[in-house]
């Protein structure tokens, strides 16, 4: 049969199965909207409320009054529900400081790395007397810490501090969960060690030899088991879509972590499709289902006015656990594989627009008419641009995939912008958010200098657009010199370099950024900075609950 | 949406079908795979310098799979033919590389078989490509004095005029450098290989 023939008949299975879909999901009134689901997240009576512990207490009444002007006395809601809040709060405080203390620490040591490896890029002699300083190991070093250290770390916090605060009952067993950190972070600090010695399994983004691996596998096992403990116990009927995205990310990063790194199982060809069946399904099937889930909450929570279409978050949940999973062929186009492989990766990849653009319609409609609200909230700014970040690099991802696009793109620096689009400018961002937001709720204790949080918004924001559309367009030119056979290989490299350098300009921000963004957390932690009483402190035990209507 | 059965289960056969299509159809596909008759295994001392390649991260710069001709003009800029499965047969883990900020290394070997470029190259790759961006693996090699590395019996390495150490002073390959150039030499895919069998 010839692939015309098979195309055609897939595409009228395709359409049978969808029209089946369809007249179920009537049946099952999924069509039908969910207004309970989506307000899961509002204690009775809240919806109205705006909600940002980081702002001080008029920043927050300013707030208030931008989303309802006029409206001054939006009711505190039900003191029961609030109480079970705090309660779900108290119980993961510990776990929830420890992951993002370690998530800090990590993302200043991997943000200096990357930012002396893209030095090293336009001055090769700089720092080449030891080998644990030379590019390919700084360059990995700076990966994992960033992927495994920061990203890793902060996405569980939030995860921890969300589920029992969205099932409506305590974390059981926040010592396991403790464990398990403790484990995961043994194994970074360990992985990053071996890779600066030179003990390296070799693939991109598994780097961690397996016998280290074991540590942080065990860890997650320790961290899953209480989740999915909580998930059983829980008070609430319906699961709110950050469930979902988050649940499913965490059972999906263990598994694949699992058979990415079975030693002595992958070879050849094959390995080089696992591993980007890995390294790809790392961003798709963990940050990125984290960081959607994060926002699902957030922003709304923020602005005080529940998700616009709960279906439509189902649908783009189970259209991103579908397609996302098979996009990893595309990382090999052109290379030494089936060509079934690419191709169904390139169609899934392209399928990848359907989730995409259900979240941004989503989230666009929930927006609406309060956009302004971002004035008042840097929380909220970074939630939103996270959310449109996420739009542009997954669409940017999707055409990156096709053929045409990937021939110039491909092996060149091009991707390493789309890159850090998804990680940096998306999940990042995101979860730069969620800290602010969290951290206060944590500590009982106000971020000290509110000024800074909107510094570092501006230093990321700066920063990452500078690294972005400089590192783009170097990439491009990059691919272009390599397709021309009449000019010689050299010519790919130099028409890089001053675009390399636009990109150290970049990171050096984001470094500067981290840099205000981890002081500020110090401060915070330890005490310094003016006692305030306001939004967010609620430290007097007594208050507690007044305190979280106020 | 209230099941926290169908949101686990949901989820497995989502990545279960994902695995399926990258990790086992490969397998099977691989699996029957032979190396081609003219393709040697590597040597201890190659696989040794490989570890080398993996330890300090060539792959990252340095692809080792061109592509075919209408796809880009790896064939033309002397890299070789399209490689093959079986071209990897013996290669664990993988370095296929996803990045050419230099050109790809697949018959490096056949392109430039010779040690002292390679020694030196790798010592300071500006003495012999000016505008290179590679780095310079000075802690691959060892400055020594000229008359004490003639007693050793040590191998001096030959370098471009101006880029050699002081006077008197010679530059001795360390066994890491050695490996790593035995390595590099050692790539050499240009044997000819029969195109994939047509589908039936």
């Amino acid at each position: 049969m010839d692939s015309a023939i098979l195309s055609l008949l897939g595409a009228f299975l395709l359409s049978i199965i969808g029209l089946f879909v369809f007249i179920w999901s009537l049946r099952k009134g999924l069509l039908i909207e969910n207004p309970a689901a989506a307000s899961v997240i509002f204690a009775r009576g809240e919806i109205g409320r705006v909600d940002d512990p980081a702002l001080t207490d008029a920043g927050q009444q300013s707030l208030q009054d931008a989303a309802a002007p006029g409206d001054h006395r939006a009711p505190p809601g039900d003191a029961a529900e609030l109480r079970d809040r705090i309660e779900s709060d108290r119980s993961t405080a510990f776990p929830v400081f420890m992951f993002v203390a370690f998530a800090c620490f990590w993302l200043i040591v991997g943000s200096l790395a990357g930012l002396t490896s893209s030095i090293k890029l336009h001055a090769p002699d700089w720092l080449t007397q030891q080998a644990w300083l030379t590019f390919g190991r700084i360059r990995t070093v700076h990966l994992t810490a960033v992927l495994y250290g920061w990203i890793t770390n902060a996405a569980l916090a939030m995860i921890v501090w969300l589920l029992p605060r969205l099932l409506r009952t305590r974390l059981h067993g926040a010592v396991w969960t403790m464990l398990g950190g403790a484990l995961i972070n043994t194994g970074i600090a360990a992985g990053i060690g071996a890779i600066s010695a030179g003990w390296s399994d070799g693939m991109e983004y598994l780097e961690i030899p397996w016998q280290i691996a074991v540590f942080i596998l065990v860890g997650f096992v320790f961290v899953i088991l209480p989740v999915l403990f909580t998930l059983v116990n829980r008070k609430v009927e319906h699961l709110y879509v950050s469930v979902w995205y988050m649940v499913a990310a965490l059972l999906w990063i263990a598994l694949l972590f699992l058979v990415g790194k079975l030693p002595g199982v992958h070879t050849g060809v094959q390995q080089a499709t696992t591993n980007w069946w890995y390294g790809h399904n790392v961003l798709g099937l963990w940050f990125t289902p984290v960081s959607v889930g994060a926002i699902y909450y957030f922003l709304p929570k923020i602005i005080g006015r529940p998700v616009r279409s709960y279906n439509l978050s189902i649908l783009g949940f189970w259209t991103l656990a579908f397609f996302y999973g098979q996009v990893g062929g595309h990382h090999l186009i052109g290379g030494p594989v089936p060509g079934w492989l690419t191709t169904l990766s390139i169609v899934q990849s392209l399928m990848m627009v359907i989730p995409v653009i259900a979240f941004s319609i989503n989230m666009g409609g929930t927006l609406q008419g309060r956009m302004h609200l971002a004035l008042y909230s840097p929380t909220l700014r970074f939630m939103m641009f996270g959310g449109l970040m996420y739009f542009a690099s997954s669409v940017q991802g999707s055409l990156e995939a096709l053929r045409s696009v990937n021939q110039v793109a491909h092996f060149t620096h091009f991707t390493v912008a789309h890159a850090h689009l998804g990680a940096y400018a998306f999940v990042s961002m995101v979860l730069f958010g969620a800290i602010y937001f969290m951290m206060p709720r944590v500590l009982n204790w106000e971020w000290p200098y509110p000024r800074l949080i909107s510094l570092h918004f501006w230093l990321a924001v700066a920063g990452i657009s500078i690294y972005f559309v400089g590192l783009t367009i170097g990439g491009w030119l990059q691919g272009v010199a390599m397709l021309d056979a009449a000019r010689p290989f050299m010519e790919s490299v130099t028409v890089t370099l001053p675009w390399l350098k636009w990109r150290s300009v970049g990171g050096g921000l984001m470094v500067l950024g981290h840099l205000v963004f981890v002081g500020h957390f110090l401060a915070m932690a330890l005490r310094f900075g003016p006692t305030r009483t306001g939004a967010a402190l609620f430290a007097h035990n007594n208050e507690l609950e007044l305190a979280y209507g106020k | 949406m209230e099941n926290e059965i169908k949101l686990a289960s949901g989820a497995m056969v989502a990545l279960g079908v994902a695995t399926a299509a990258l990790v086992v159809m490969p397998y099977l596909e691989v699996r029957d795979v032979k190396p081609p008759p003219q393709l040697k295994p590597y040597t201890s001392a190659e696989l040794r310098g490989r570890e080398v390649y993996i330890a300090n991260g060539c792959v990252y710069c340095h692809s080792q799979q061109p592509r075919d001709r209408n796809l880009g003009p790896d064939q033309a800029r002397g890299w070789g033919r399209a490689s093959v499965p079986g071209d990897y047969y013996y290669d664990k883990p993988h370095l296929l590389g996803s990045m050419r900020t230099g050109p790809d290394l697949f018959n490096i070997g056949a392109r430039q078989p010779s040690k002292d470029w390679h020694l030196g190259h790798l010592y300071q790759p500006r003495a012999y490509v000016p505008d290179s961006i590679m780095p310079s693996y000075p802690y691959l090699f060892t400055v020594k004095d000229a008359k004490e590395a003639q007693a050793e019996g040590e191998q001096a390495v030959t370098l471009p005029a101006g880029y050699g150490p002081n006077y008197g002073q010679v530059l001795v390959a360390t066994p890491e450098a050695l490996d790593l150039v035995k390595y590099l030499q050692s790539l050499n895919h240009t044997y000819p290989v029969l195109p994939a069998a047509p589908q039936p």
